[in-house]
């Protein structure tokens, strides 16, 4: 079953679309039926698909228990007393006011509690930092706003951002309705293999992102220039969605993570693909592309890779990221334009595009900011000037 | 014995409305002129004057009160407090720095080199970093100048040290003298702290630039450059500040100001200059020495 | 004994050293701008915070308005996160500290028998600072690439190498928030060590002074550190330092340590005036002694020393070795140790009392109930491991609502409530506040409970967007939240209503109150305690402590 924890009340949505989004007051009625406790309204942490998840949601459901229990007790008399003390019902004050024997106990109780909590705690910790012995390793960096995925026993890498509908539907209500996991849908998917121990080693190209599945029980903050690791071994096959949550910028809310558990074989099947994949696109570089074919693929990567800083209409954001509009680089001389999409700029947002995209995306992005967003330098750039600039 | 209703409350006054126009003046000044603002540099310099000129207002008021004996021993005891937890929160502020050198030595070098949890951040981020203190030479080196070598300990440093040390005496030399009533001891013994103080900041100043133009040891120089100057920077500020408020003090003595038992301004500056003292000794044992 | 003063000294007194301090305010604008007096300056500072929890608050309407469903709906998601940075700075820095000092100013003095705060003068610089300090954070707003947007925790890289140029004068406004909130402190300290009614022993002072004493201490050694955060930042921006860039050796994490030393030491700041102000209206109108005075006194010591080393809770994931990670959950979850032993204190003091709930003890009573919601969850935060599933989530948004919003701010509200007739001799509407009260006490439930939820199901915070299925909780957080925020349009008219048509009220306002501020007139005269009370008048006014 593909994302039934993460599936949305579709029903409701289409029931109540268009503008008229206050009509969804009357959704609170919704809220006195029985359906309101199931878990797709996601009142509580699911268990999920891993030991350790399994383990946090015990010991959360564990201190849930303690939290309500000690509220009950503490609360129940507090209640009590309001009712029964007060000066309306002729209660007369008493004047006591001391008792080392009642404080000691309520010292020692809470701290024998603690101390219950924390080994289970301590236990389930000690598991989860425990990331030797794994059957394969994954390193995830972070940038604004994506993520680099590579298999580092595979040699196989690729980037995975926003799927193009749900950038579309941000300012569309009826896309957006249409879109079963708006916002959770990615354009590639990381692809992992059931019953195997994976080792994810997490770090950033820039600012501090934070990588979280919640199905998997992993969530790791990706810090720029070091490594954190952590582990999952998948038991069910299925689609876990997840997101970035430490801010990391503009974007912040716009970098998903989708993780699709296959089988094992199906995950072989798929690493060979990829494989083939990674090959096609380098030999796609090896060739004469016309002015047309560059604008068009130059268009969509464009608002792929680049748009979410410079704007869909290169307009960029004053004082933080330039626009591409009118920028002197991008009408101005073609060597300094390459050198700063495939390099980018240190210590600024501007990544190193050139370990990012082939020949041929590079050529048709600079190609396209060349000839469009209001520029028209008027030359084409092809693969092979990129090849050799690298 | 005064009485404690005697204790002095100040009417309305206008020193700390123009404290706070001139610090606005000067610290938003500042940072506009950090992204290259004109108005911002003019505004930074007026806001440095009218705090100088606050500061003179305000504290030549406080002399003149405290002269015309306006201060009952309960005022006295407030000034204490207040000073004594203001030189507290500059410890505070040293702290937050000591603790960034701390971490650099013993946390992010060596994770940044592979060691404790940090295995993977050694193995597939910086292969070829080594964790060494000093760290000469910086993970990636190329927004960062490699200093040829660091000021060694027992060279000026130390000279410092006991020029700081002595500084120390010579100013107990001087309120002992004021406890027993030797104004011409009182004055020796501040005019000998200040000279030394001077000293220590002409050997600092020779030391930085001698870090700069031979060693190519700068604030730019990584984690190590940033951490040594950041140290010694702020040390520095603060004694410059504490030999302008001796020199504040030594005016006074002249003028005959203080008495055997009422002499806050002076003990305040002595704290002052005591903890500049201590936190030199922090700095010659961690930043130089180790 | 130095309080018995003959005729002949008080004659001297009036004419000779102190004379023209007997006069009153001044007149006009300058009377506040530079004044010298302990209760001006109190009001200044809580008008400045009223002001600015009103424009948090707009920020914060503004969060809520765009999350109230999915999808962007007015601005970009740079701006909104600039509103989430703001509002928590400014709520933090503008609204519920200099609130607080705020009260210190105006009760310190009147509860311990000072003439004054120790510092006058400095008092008054403590609070022109803000002001600057305000506008300079709210000028970013309007400079080219916006105000900040990396969260109020700022966290490096985002605050240095990736952000606007606006971030150098958010430095300095939290380097001038900082020295005032420095020299505020020191004035607390010396006015209760050195300005006590010489007859009054510490173990005497009631639990308000007791708590901001131990509170000043916190934040003399906690901001400080914070503008060393803030000093590394701005030369890793602009001098080409290294702290928090691993290229050069230092390490973003690093940044996390020294602004969580400061942090977490800092929410305490902003919660243990509120016990102390709760402490102080709990046995009022139980009409008992408070139970456990000395324990309570313990308590809130323990809990600012152990809010020193638990900073690390807050940075799990950041990648800290397991000892770490090991040592912080067990020291975290100790805090609920001390913390409990107030809330069992404040129980214990309403059992068998004889209760009232007049608005006062109303929002004390919910702050009973609602801080505590809000320490379970942070309970469940500091268990290492499930906070793995827990941080950045909006559970935590939810956790920090309870112990900031029901926590401090309604103890805020309490205090208002049960000293404004001494302030300003004048009775508020009773039933306008209770329905105050209600809606407000309800709204702010229905937006901040569901959060819980939302967290839970999987919704990160500080974002501007989200899946649909966080979609209903979201929209009745949003109702909650501007039912909440149109209380305080409410609030306001009480207060201003209040201030201009009240009943007069006499000194003792709350027929069971004790504390010295009850023993002078309402209105609190301009100038008080010229002569300390005596022995005999501490005892009796201090006789609800319990000793
Ligand atoms: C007034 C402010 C305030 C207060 C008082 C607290 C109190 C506590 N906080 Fe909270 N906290 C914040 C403000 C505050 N916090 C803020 C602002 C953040 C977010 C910062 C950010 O990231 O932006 C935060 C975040 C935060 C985190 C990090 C979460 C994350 O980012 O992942 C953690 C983790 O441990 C935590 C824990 C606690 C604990 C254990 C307490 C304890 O002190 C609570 C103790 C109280 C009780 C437990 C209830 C009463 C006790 C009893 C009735 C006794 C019996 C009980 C038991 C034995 C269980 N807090
Ligand atoms: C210290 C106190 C404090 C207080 C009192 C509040 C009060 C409120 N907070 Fe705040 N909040 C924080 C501290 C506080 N918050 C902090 C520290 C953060 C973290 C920031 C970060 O992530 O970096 C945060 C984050 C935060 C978020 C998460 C944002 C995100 O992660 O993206 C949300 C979302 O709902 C929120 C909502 C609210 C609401 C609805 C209120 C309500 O209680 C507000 C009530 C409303 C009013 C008081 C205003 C009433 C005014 C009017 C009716 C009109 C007045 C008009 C004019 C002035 C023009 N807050
Ligand atoms: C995460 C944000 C981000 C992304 C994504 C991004 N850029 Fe940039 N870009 C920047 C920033 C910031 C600068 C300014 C650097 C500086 O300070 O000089 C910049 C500068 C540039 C410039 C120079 C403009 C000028 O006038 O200075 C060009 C050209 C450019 N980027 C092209 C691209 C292309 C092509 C892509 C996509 C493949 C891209 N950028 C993606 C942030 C980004
Ligand atoms: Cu990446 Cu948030
Ligand atoms: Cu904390």
């Amino acid at each position: 079953m593909l994302g039934k924890r993460f599936s949305p009340r579709l029903s409701f949505i289409t029931h109540l679309k268009k503008n008229l989004a206050f009509v969804r007051i009357i959704l609170l009625s919704s809220l006195l039926t029985p359906q309101f406790v199931q878990a797709e309204y996601g009142l509580n942490l699911p268990e999920g698909v891993t030991s350790i998840s399994r383990d946090i949601y015990s010991l959360h459901m564990l201190i849930f228990w303690v939290c309500v229990g000690i509220a009950i007790l503490v609360f129940g008399v507090m209640i009590w007393s309001m009712i029964f003390h007060r000066k309306s019902r002729g209660a007369v004050a008493s004047n006591f006011h001391e008792s080392t024997a009642v404080e000691l106990v309520w010292t020692l109780v809470p701290l024998a509690v603690l101390i219950a909590i924390a080994f289970p705690a301590t236990k389930v910790l000690i598991d989860l930092e425990n990331t030797e012995k794994a059957d394969m390793t994954v390193k995830i960096t972070g940038y604004q706003w994506k993520w680099q995925y590579e298999y580092l026993d595979e040699g196989v890498s690729f980037f995975s951002s926003l799927d193009q509908a749900s950038k579309d539907a941000t300012r569309d209500i009826v896309a957006r309705d249409k879109h079963p996991n708006y916002l959770l849908d990615v354009d590639n998917r990381l692809v992992l293999p059931t019953g195997k121990r994976i080792r994810f080693l997490m770090t950033s190209n820039d600012v501090i992102h934070s990588w979280w599945v919640r199905d998997l029980g992993v969530k790791q903050d990706a810090n720029p220039g070091f490594i954190n690791d952590s582990w999952a071994k998948i038991d069910e096959i299925g689609v876990y969605r997840g997101q970035c949550t430490e801010l990391c910028g503009k974007d912040h809310g716009f970098m998903p993570i989708v993780v699709e558990a296959k089988s094992e074989a199906d995950y072989k099947t798929w690493i060979a693909e990829q494989k083939e994949k990674q090959k096609a696109a380098a030999a796609a570089g090896d060739r004469e592309w016309t002015k047309e074919e560059l604008m068009a693929q130059g268009q969509k990567v464009y608002s792929g890779s680049c748009a979410s800083c410079h704007g869909v209409t290169g307009q960029g954001i004053p004082g933080v990221f330039p626009a591409i509009t009118g920028s002197p680089i991008a009408s101005g001389d073609v060597k300094t334009h390459i050198n700063i999409v495939l390099n980018g700029k240190a210590g600024t947002a501007m990544q190193a595009f050139g370990k990012q995209l082939s020949d041929s995306d590079l050529a048709a992005i600079i190609t396209y900011e060349r000839n469009a967003l209001g520029n028209s330098a008027g030359d084409i750039v092809q693969p092979s000037t990129i090849k050799s600039a690298r | 014995m005064q009485s404690r209703s005697d204790y002095f409350v100040p009417d309305g006054s206008y020193w700390p409305i123009l404290g706070s126009i001139g610090m606005a003046a000067l610290l938003g000044g500042f940072a506009a002129s950090l992204h290259d603002s004109l108005v911002g540099t003019i505004s930074m310099i007026l806001g440095f004057g009218i705090i100088i000129f606050m500061l003179f207002g305000w504290i030549g008021q406080v002399i003149n009160e405290s002269e015309t004996g306006t201060y009952n021993l309960q005022v006295d005891k407030s000034f204490r407090i207040g000073m004594g937890w203001f030189i507290f929160s500059e410890v505070m502020f040293f702290a937050a720095f000591f603790g960034a050198l701390f971490y650099a030595r013993q946390l992010s070098v060596p994770w940044l080199a592979g060691e404790g949890n940090n295995f993977w951040t050694g193995e597939n981020l910086w292969p070829e970093f080594k964790s060494v203190w000093p760290l000469i030479k910086m993970p990636d080196t190329t927004n960062f100048t490699v200093p040829k070598g660091i000021i060694e300990a027992w060279e000026i440093p130390a000279i410092n040290t006991l020029t700081l040390l002595t500084s120390g005496a010579t100013l107990t030399y001087a309120h002992w003298s004021l406890m027993d009533e030797n104004r011409s001891g009182l004055i020796g013994g501040l005019i000998a702290t200040i000279i030394l103080g001077v000293i220590f900041l002409g050997l600092q100043a020779f030391e930085y630039i001698e870090a700069y133009q031979h060693l190519d040891l700068k604030l730019t120089s990584g984690i190590y450059g940033s951490t040594f100057f950041m140290l010694t920077g702020f040390h520095g500020l603060h004694v410059t500040l504490g030999t302008i408020m001796l020199i504040v003090i030594l005016m006074r003595a002249i003028r005959g100001h203080f008495k055997k038992d009422r002499h806050f301004g002076f003990e305040a500056v002595a704290w002052y200059w005591h903890f500049v003292d201590v936190v030199w000794l922090g700095l010659f044992i961690v930043v130089y020495w180790l | 004994m130095s309080t018995t003063t003959t005729d002949l000294q008080d004659e001297i007194d009036t004419h000779a050293s102190h004379d023209d301090h007997h006069h009153g305010p001044e007149k006009g604008l300058m009377r506040w701008v530079k004044t010298t007096n302990h209760k001006d300056i109190g009001t200044l500072y809580i008008w400045f915070a009223f002001t600015m929890l009103l424009i948090g608050g707009a920020m914060a309407m503004y969060i809520r308005a765009e999350l109230f469903q999915p999808g962007m709906q007015f601005f970009d998601p740079q701006f909104f996160n600039q509103m989430t940075t703001l509002h928590g700075l400014i709520m933090v820095f503008g609204a519920i500290m200099p609130a607080f000092v705020g009260l210190a100013n105006w009760q310190i003095p009147l509860m311990i028998g000072a003439k004054d705060m120790a510092l006058p003068r400095m008092n008054n610089w403590s609070f022109w600072i803000l002001p600057f300090a305000g506008a300079m954070l709210l000028s970013t707003l309007f400079m080219e690439g916006g105000a900040p947007a990396f969260g109020w925790t700022f966290y490096a890289p985002l605050s240095t190498t990736f952000a606007p140029d606006s971030t150098d004068f958010f430095i300095f406004a939290i380097h001038m928030l900082g020295f005032s909130s420095i020299m505020g402190a020191i004035n607390v300290i010396a006015t209760i060590m050195n300005m006590r009614a010489p007859d009054m022993k510490l173990m005497d002072m009631p639990l308000f002074v007791w708590t901001w004493f131990i509170t000043a201490f916190l934040l003399i050694a906690a901001m400080p550190v914070l503008a060393g955060a803030v000093t590394m930042m701005l030369t890793d921006r602009n001098f080409g330092t290294s702290f928090f860039d691993a290229a050069g050796g230092g390490d973003p994490v690093m940044f996390q340590h020294i602004f969580w030393f400061f942090g977490h030491p800092e929410v305490y700041i902003m919660i243990l005036p509120a016990f102390g102000i709760v402490s102080q209206i709990i046995p009022t109108f139980a009409r008992k002694p408070l139970f456990g005075y000395s324990s309570m006194v313990y308590a809130t010591a323990s809990i600012a020393l152990l809010s020193f080393v638990v900073w690390g809770h807050h940075m799990f994931l950041a990648g800290m070795p397991i000892g770490g990670q090991l040592y912080f959950m067990y020291a975290t979850i100790l805090i609920s140790v001390p913390t409990g032993v107030k809330v069992f204190n404040w129980i214990t003091t309403m059992w068998r009392g004889s209760m009232s709930f007049e608005t006062p003890m109303l929002w004390a009573v919910a702050f009973v109930i609602l801080f505590t919601i809000g320490g379970f969850s942070g309970l469940m935060l500091g268990i290492a491991p499930a906070d793995i599933q827990y941080q950045d989530t909006y559970f935590v948004v939810a956790h920090f609502h309870y112990v900031l919003v029901t926590g401090a701010l309604f103890s805020i509200i309490a205090a208002v409530f049960y000293w404004l007739p001494k302030w300003c001799g004048r009775m508020y509407n009773e039933k306008l506040a209770k329905v105050h009260f209600w809606w407000a006490v309800i709204s702010v439930n229905v937006l901040f409970f569901p959060q819980h939820f939302l967290g839970l199901a999987g919704m990160p915070r500080r974002i501007p967007d989200y899946s649909l299925q966080f979609a209903d909780f979201n929209m009745i957080s949003s109702i909650g939240g501007f039912a909440f925020g149109a209380s305080f349009i409410l609030l306001t008219y009480i207060i201003v209503d209040c201030i201009r048509n009240g009943k007069p009220v006499n000194g003792r306002v709350w027929e069971s109150a004790k504390g010295l501020e009850w023993s002078v007139d309402s209105p609190a005269p301009y100038h008080t305690f010229d002569t300390p009370p005596t022995r005999k008048q501490i005892l009796e006014e201090t006789s609800h402590i319990g000793h």
